[in-house]
């Protein structure tokens, strides 16, 4: 690239007319007072290597804050000894979900059923205890393990019932059509946090006195259906795109109502939908924070319990920032994945 | 009889029993869940000494409201509390849509600027905003952002109209005297411009003559009010903020407060809902084809007819769905205001009324059947607007 070629791509991209090139210096000179001193809040001034926020540099972050709260903020008040617990879940889940980009796709099936059907078990055994282990309650969960537990038990949960709240509306039999609207417009209306408010205060008083059904495990429900209702809509979109030839040629086969559903219908109209189900799963992931609100204290919330430490104190900004990386890193690269994943199907289409 | 045969032949393939044995279970199991929930909730209130009814909602709440668009305190009743939250909700709701769809529409069109830098950087706002859980950057707003700006004495003063410091924002009060005048000035103009716009469109279909109804609305908006007050000998005085030392502490008296909560959870829905939108607005311009911009030119239309006639109206109905949906999603994500204690339907009501009476059934309900209604209002707008506006195929 030589200086002629820069001087065209600037004339091109910045400096078509008088009225781009106006905007384009204001904006580089807005960037140029707000960049650096960002930069060196961030990095330059930053201090790293420390324990205390006393070996903090005045000017610049302390990510010291973060370093000494980091086990804290990744596994909440999980008992140190008992870490290697969480740790190797998470291990099975990365490798097993890490297997299935590189194995051929008659073996993807097993993977799904694995992650569906035998992790979970395995995955609660490891955290929660039991089988020899010790007991861990539910209260001293948090940081984003607890963030990850919720996402992954809502897409667990969450993905069959909003298929069959899906198949429910389009039923022929008008009880099963009317309630399944009923219940996917219901809660389709109201805000998740009226969702965990009624989770986590309201719903004990309709179950028996003498059950005692964990908090978490009442807000991790109360999500999931909320959710499941959005990804029926979006698996109704999918469904209302098939042609009704396919329901005919299953029929005329001789399938009954399920075995048409789940071998020629589902499977196409959910193929179709992956994007929306994907970026319902990232609303899920987005929204775990709101149990902070009934005191669940996730990756957010044990920021909140550390900035206002009497040690810590004055620190929000490097804790919010940290949260903010660990949210965008995922939630952009899964949403990337998926617009990948809309445009392969595209190709397919045209 | 053919006809009746026919029928007989549907009744029996509907009261088949494979149908109707799943649909009646269905109907038993749904009895029962309510059956047992109602009977756990009788021998749990009984058990805790408490009774189901809305009885509460005429008694003293005793507890204050710090931002409230009507008089409130200690003594009012909690339905008042209700009310307050309510028209809090509606309130940040109102304003975060239009700020919402202010911000989304230039990003949505500053992403297909041929201008590298400003579609660059509307690219960065969209995904930085919508990857965020916005709890987070409510957060941000309130105890990052609004923390750091300048303590009473040294606050920020912007022509003498808005002045910033950590207690908020506050802007002039504008008080007018015999307000309804003006007010009737505003209906006579709509009205006015009703009949402009009948005999516009009639004029249009019957000449081809176009009346600009649109200019002559804004004329009319803004005479007939002046007019008005004219007649009605309307005053309008301004109460600035005025900085007062009481105690050897400064504060701002007088002119509108905005409360820090009620901002950071304003300038979080906006942002974090204006990406979704701009996404919306980007979607909607793409969607219209080059070929129906080549025809509109060829037509002989110039650049702002074919903008205004032709490309407007289609990318409106594609866009405009989508963005109903995310005015709902705003109003409902403003229940998040619980978190940084902005008095709204659940701050207020599900909150501090709900922990006082412990009455977590009526609560929970109302909240949820208010949100409810709102939602279903909005979706009944859009669906009949989508009517109105539904491509007719002949």
């Amino acid at each position: 690239m030589n200086i002629s070629d820069i001087k065209n791509w600037l004339k091109i991209n910045l400096f078509s007319n008088w009225y781009y090139s106006l905007i384009s210096l204001f904006i580089i000179y807005v960037l140029l007072i707000t960049l650096p001193p960002f930069i060196d809040w961030a990095l330059i001034k930053a201090t790293f290597i420390g324990n205390s926020k006393t070996d903090c540099q005045p000017g610049g972050a302390c990510w010291v804050f973060i370093k000494v709260w980091f086990e804290k903020l990744i596994y909440g008040f999980y008992p140190e000894k008992e870490i290697w617990r969480v740790n190797l879940a998470f291990l099975i889940l990365i490798s097993t979900v890490t297997l299935a980009f590189f194995v051929k796709s008659k073996f993807k099936i097993y993977i799904l059923f694995f992650l569906i059907f035998i992790f979970p078990l395995i995955g609660f055994t490891l955290i929660n205890g039991g089988f020899g282990l010790e007991r861990v309650e539910t209260r001293v969960w948090g940081g984003l393990t607890l963030t990850f537990i919720l996402t992954f038990f809502g897409i667990i949960v969450a993905f069959p019932l909003g298929v069959l709240l899906a198949l429910g509306r389009r039923s022929e039999l008008p009880i099963f059509r009317f309630f399944s609207i009923l219940f996917i417009e219901f809660w389709r209306g109201i805000p998740l946090l009226t969702v965990i408010f009624a989770a986590a205060i309201m719903f004990p008083i309709f179950l028996p006195a003498n059950s005692n059904v964990d908090k978490l495990l009442r807000v991790a429900i109360g999500i999931s259906i909320f959710e499941a209702t959005y990804v029926a809509e979006v698996v109704r979109g999918g469904l209302q795109s098939l042609p009704k030839g396919q329901y005919e040629a299953a029929k005329s086969l001789g399938m009954g109502y399920w075995k048409m559903n789940f071998l020629i219908i589902l499977p196409q109209a959910i193929k179709t939908v992956i994007p929306g189900i994907t970026n319902t799963f990232i609303a899920l992931f987005k929204d775990t924070p709101l149990i902070i609100l009934v005191g669940l204290l996730e990756i957010l919330g044990m920021i909140n319990l550390a900035k206002s430490n009497s040690y810590w104190l004055g620190l929000a900004t490097e804790g919010y920032v940290f949260v903010a990386i660990i949210f965008f890193v995922f939630s952009y690269s899964l949403s990337k994945y998926t617009q990948s994943l809309e445009k392969k199907y595209n190709t397919e289409k045209h | 009889m053919f006809l009746t045969s026919q029928f007989k032949t549907s009744l029996r393939k509907n009261l088949q029993l494979s149908k109707l044995l799943p649909q009646l279970l269905l109907i038993i199991l749904f009895c029962y869940i309510i059956y047992f929930f109602t009977k756990n909730t009788q021998i749990n209130l009984a058990a805790r000494n408490l009774n189901f009814g809305f009885d509460f909602l005429n008694t003293n709440s005793g507890f204050d409201v710090q931002f409230s668009l009507i008089q409130y305190d200690g003594s009012s009743s909690y339905f008042r509390s209700y009310i307050v939250g309510l028209l809090n909700t509606l309130l940040v709701s109102f304003f975060g849509i239009i700020f919402a769809t202010i911000l989304g529409f230039i990003v949505g069109i500053s992403r297909l600027s041929p201008n590298w830098i400003v579609n660059k950087l509307s690219l960065i706002y969209v995904e930085l905003f919508r990857n965020l859980p916005l709890l987070l950057q409510i957060f941000f707003w309130y105890f990052v952002v609004i923390r750091s700006l300048p303590s009473t004495e040294k606050s920020t003063v912007i022509l003498n109209f808005l002045i910033i410091n950590l207690q908020g924002f506050y802007i002039p009060k504008f008080i007018f005297s015999n307000f309804i005048y003006i007010f009737y000035g505003f209906v006579l103009a709509l009205l006015a411009t009703f009949i402009v716009k009948y005999y516009a469109t009639k004029a249009f279909y019957e000449s081809g003559k176009i009346i600009p109804v649109f200019k002559i609305f804004l004329l009319l908006i803004i005479i007939f009010p002046v007019i008005f007050s004219l007649i009605g000998d309307v005053s309008l005085s301004v109460e600035y903020p005025k900085l007062i030392k009481n105690f050897g502490i400064f504060n701002y008296v007088g002119g509108v407060k905005l409360v820090p909560e009620f901002l950071a959870l304003l300038f979080s829905l906006s942002l974090y809902t204006s990406a979704f939108i701009a996404e919306n607005v980007r979607a909607g311009i793409l969607a219209i084809s080059k070929g129906q911009k080549e025809a509109s030119k060829s037509l002989g239309f110039n650049n702002p007819q074919t903008l205004k006639l032709i490309v407007i109206p289609q990318a409106l109905r594609v866009i405009i769905p989508p963005t109903t949906n995310q005015y709902l999603n705003l109003t409902k994500n403003s229940s998040l205001a619980a978190a940084i204690g902005y008095p709204d339907l659940a701050g207020v009501f599900a909150g501090t009324a709900l922990s006082q009476t412990g009455k977590a059934i009526e609560i929970i309900f109302m909240v949820m059947m208010t949100y409810l209604t709102i939602s279903l209002i909005i979706s009944g707008i859009l669906n009949w607007y989508n009517k109105k506006i539904a491509i007719v195929e002949r």
